[in-house]
């Protein structure tokens, strides 16, 4: 670092180098694109949190009491929309990845930093619109706007809201694209695949996924704007279309999106478990081939959402068969993780909580996922509470509990402050209870043969709903702790050392917050995982210090 | 096992159950396969839960250099995760798809009735052609196949107590059976989301003995005659019969005996009529042409509403080689009140 001092000063960091607003949303720097994707994605959770809550106290009581039916339509559509495309899709990669992808790299940038700055504004046009429909009427036709309800019969602001999704997708496709470009070029010399850290395989695996999944999308609700506002026959069939045909286009995509949410968190739960065991993470090269595998699997198990709808028995055979396969990467991920804390140094912060929580939810959502692609279950629980059920436990549970995590491991390094240990550790209890409290009676609801997507219910399902409620409001306060205390932390929180929980990756390096220019001189690429090299460095220089200090005391 | 422990507990348990009653002949079997996996997933559950426990409080605070175990992995470790889950989870896909089945496959002396969706309501109709709307009342211990269509957005049949759901499509026919085991009431659902009242589109599914639903039948008299009396008189009415003669050199097909049979396409290949080929082949002649024919019938679609054409399609069901459509038809007495509905439809045709 000598070398650097004369154009290098410890006291100015990529948070603090300008302050102007111009130099926040003209910024070509992946860390500071983060912080903007931060800001707007929590500004969509909060407002699909509202509309959470407004249903949890609609389905308080058996009757449509608190919301009119065209009100609660509104209201759970809004719901998905907003977390499913504002801010689960874009959470982990935009804000996680962003700032992390160069880091990891030992990268000064992405490879297109402005196409990313452009990603962000994209992004937010999308949301803007998105936004403007729910203001000017809102949107009724579920997250998933099957046809021909979505295109012939809904009356709400469709298009605005299928329109703010469809350049929201560039968004993806253009990050996606920037990430797979700066991961094969941008790596530091000896950086290789076989060393790249696993949240650089889970980001990878789902930028492929972006690239190849989100066009398809973005055709599909082209044809419905087409047939909606054009009249052409697509999927209305009274104009001579297909209704499933939609199904088969969306699921195409949609299902794949689902291992876009997922498969980030499962690279931050693999740095997590590594780095709060002190340990190398067990069978990396299996947990990185499994992501790739989970990638590819994704797109050929689509038709696992149309088994009602009367498809061929063979096709839903193979539909069937094939998404039972996913099983077997993700049990591989499952086992390795809970084995690379075997004969670990295990310590107990925040980020492992979250990383701990994740195994246990996403144990459930997985083999609830089981039961649903066996044909003969999937029958009677499909579109009822049991598929509400397994996929927040998959998407809230797995894909938040990631996202969480890997933002209490990371914050340290974003701001260079501490965040107060006590309270985190009380909200990562108080989401791990809250959300089985609010899910786990929806499985049973949902065997018990509850539709999803109602109103009013009958009295009996009443106990089970009320549970769930209570649960939710255990949940809420456990999502709204972070967002004080990260505030809180950015304004008074205690100086972030480097390298607060002794963690190896190459991000953890450099000064917290990170200079600008990431690394002031060439990163030295060392296994972003060999705490056994590491800890025996430290018994060597432990025995130097002794030997130094015994020096003295015999002379 | 259910209703034993619920001995031992109080009430809460009747306000709180697990599983819904198992009211059909397959119900058992779903529920069956159901707690299998429950059970298989409780116990691989706890192991995986147990042992990452175990690891995080064992080898809790401890000191960097007590680490031990850096291997990258372990042959044995994960053969073991793959090949355990893999096991299990092809034991569930034979055993599922063996259930799945059992749906699907329609025992062939199953009785018809014909539903139609339509935002918000389900209409039934009795082979009689008794109508309900959302409460559907079937007899016990019978097979009961269903042909449903919808007529404007996609819903979905659902009984739970039957565990079974198909998803109703607008513009083509999708069909389900079950046989109920059970007499009561039952929740009949939408579980297709389909717009403003979707979730007040359901009803009760009724299950009578059989001689109370014969006395049901004889109560309700019918307010229109049955589908096939109602078909004959279209088939009359939209002068179907002009082309759809027994002449070989007649214009269209012979429809005689053609249900059921695998006949020739003029693309080639071939296809066993079925409702769904025969409805479609009213509302849009050209997509699955007779070979041997030219493409001269008009469409029907937008000109006959789902239910005429279920009541032509029943009607053509009847056609056989042998013998005279009206010895088919049960339901001859109700022939002079359905011209009247048929005349009203000509004009419209």
């Amino acid at each position: 670092m000598s070398a650097h001092t004369d154009t290098y000063d410890p006291k100015v960091n990529y948070l603090n180098t300008d302050w102007s607003i111009k130099s926040w949303l003209l910024t070509l720097d992946h860390k500071r694109i983060a912080w903007l994707y931060l800001v707007s994605i929590s500004g969509f959770f909060v407002l699909g949190g509202i509309f959470a809550l407004l249903i949890r106290l609609e389905l308080l009581t058996p009757q449509g009491d608190l919301l009119s039916p065209d009100g609660y339509n509104r209201v759970f559509t809004q719901h998905g929309v907003l977390m499913i495309f504002l801010f689960l899709i874009p959470s982990i990669p935009a804000v996680l990845g962003n700032f992390l992808v160069p880091l990891m790299c030992g990268a000064i940038d992405v490879a297109f930093p402005r196409l990313n700055l452009a990603s962000w504004y994209i992004y937010t046009i999308g949301g803007i619109l998105i936004v403007i429909a729910l203001i000017t009427g809102g949107v009724d036709t579920g997250w998933t706007f099957y046809t021909p309800l979505s295109s012939t019969y809904a009356n709400s602001q469709v298009m605005f809201v299928a329109l703010g999704v469809f350049i929201a997708g560039f968004s993806s496709i253009l990050t996606g694209l920037n990430f797979l470009v700066t991961i094969h070029t941008m790596r530091a010399p000896g950086l290789t695949w076989g060393r790249l850290p696993l949240f650089l395989w889970g980001t990878y695996a789902t930028s492929l996924i972006n690239v190849l999944g989100t066009p398809v999308v973005a055709i599909t609700i082209g044809l419905v704007g087409a047939e909606r506002t054009l009249g052409l026959g697509i999927f209305d069939p009274a104009l001579g279309g297909d209704p499933v045909l939609f199904q088969h286009l969306f699921w195409f995509y949609s299902h794949p999106a689902v291992y876009i949410m997922i498969l980030p968190a499962f690279g931050v739960i693999s740095e997590l478990i590594s780095a709060f065991s002190r340990k190398r993470v067990f069978g990396y090269s299996f947990i990185a081939a499994s992501s790739v595998g989970i990638a590819v699997l994704g797109f050929i198990v689509w038709a696992h959402h149309l088994f009602t709808t009367g498809m061929s028995v063979y096709a839903a055979t193979v539909f069937s068969a094939l998404t039972m396969l996913i099983a077997v990467p993700t049990a591989v991920k499952m086992i390795n993780w809970t084995t690379t804390m075997y004969q670990g140094a295990v310590k107990w912060d925040t980020p492992m909580l979250y990383a701990v929580g994740f195994l246990g939810l996403f144990l459930i959502g997985g083999l609830t996922g089981v039961m649903l692609a066996t044909l003969g279950i999937d029958i009677h629980v499909h579109d009822t509470y049991f598929v509400v059920a397994h996929f927040h436990y998959v998407m809230v549970g797995g894909a938040i509990m990631g996202f969480l995590g890997g933002l209490h491991f990371w914050w340290p390094k974003m701001t260079g402050r501490l965040y107060p240990e006590s309270f985190s550790k009380v909200s990562a209890v108080l989401i791990f209870v809250g959300f089985n409290a609010t899910f786990f009676p929806q499985f049973i609801l949902g065997y018990m043969g509850m539709p999803r997507r109602y109103h009013a219910y009958p009295e009996e399902f009443q106990v089970l709903n009320i549970f769930s409620t209570a649960g939710a409001s255990i949940l809420g306060v456990g999502y709204l702790l972070p967002l004080v205390y990260f505030t809180w932390s950015i304004v008074a929180g205690k100086k972030a050392p480097e390298n607060p929980w002794g963690a190896m990756g190459l991000e953890w390096r450099i000064p917290s917050p990170p200079p600008t220019e990431n690394f002031v001189k060439e990163p030295v690429i060392t296994d972003a995982y060999d705490y056994e090299h590491e800890i025996l460095k430290e018994q060597i220089e432990e025995i130097a210090r002794d030997e130094a200090a015994a020096v003295p005391s015999t002379a | 096992m259910i209703e034993l422990i619920k001995g031992y507990l109080p009430n809460i348990l009747d306000n709180l159950p697990l599983l819904p009653e198992q009211a059909s002949t397959i119900a058992a079997e779903v529920d069956l396969l159901t707690l299998a996996w429950t059970a298989i997933s409780f116990v691989s559950g706890t192991i995986v839960v147990a042992v990452a426990l175990y690891f995080g409080i064992r080898y809790r605070r401890r000191y960097a250099t007590q680490v031990g175990g850096h291997e990258t992995h372990a042959p044995a470790v994960e053969i073991v995760s793959m090949l355990i889950p893999f096991v299990a989870c092809m034991a569930m896909f034979v055993w599922g798809t063996k259930v799945f089945v059992d749906m699907r496959r329609i025992p062939p002396d199953a009785v018809e009735y014909f539903a139609f969706g339509k935002q918000w309501m389900w209409k039934i109709q009795h082979p009689n052609g008794l109508r309900e709307i959302n409460d559907f009342t079937i007899p016990v211990d019978t097979p009961i196949k269903l042909t449903m269509t919808s007529e404007d957005v996609i819903h979905s049949f659902f009984i739970p107590a039957f565990r079974v759901k198909q998803d109703v499509l607008p513009g083509r026919y999708t069909t389900m059976w079950f046989e109920a085991t059970e007499l009561g009431e039952f929740h009949l659902f939408c579980a297709e989301y389909c717009g403003s009242e979707h979730s007040y589109m359901g009803g009760t599914v009724t299950v009578l003995s059989q001689e109370d639903y014969q006395d049901f039948l004889n109560q309700e008299s019918p307010e229109r005659g049955s589908p096939v009396s109602g078909g004959r008189e279209l088939f009359t009415s939209l002068a179907c019969v002009t082309c759809h003669q027994e002449a070989d050199n007649a214009r269209g097909p012979s429809l005689r005996g053609v249900y059921g049979r695998e006949v020739q396409l003029a693309s080639g290949t071939s296809v066993v009529v079925d409702d769904a080929y025969l409805r479609e082949s009213i509302v849009n002649p050209r997509a699955k042409m007779r070979s041997g024919y030219m493409p001269l019938m008009p469409t029907f679609e937008g000109q006959v509403t789902e239910e005429q054409l279920h009541d032509l399609v029943s009607y053509i069901k009847t056609l056989d080689n042998t013998n005279d459509v009206a010895a088919n038809d049960d339901d001859s007495s109700d022939d002079s009140h359905d011209s009247e509905t048929a005349t009203s439809v000509s004009a419209g045709g």
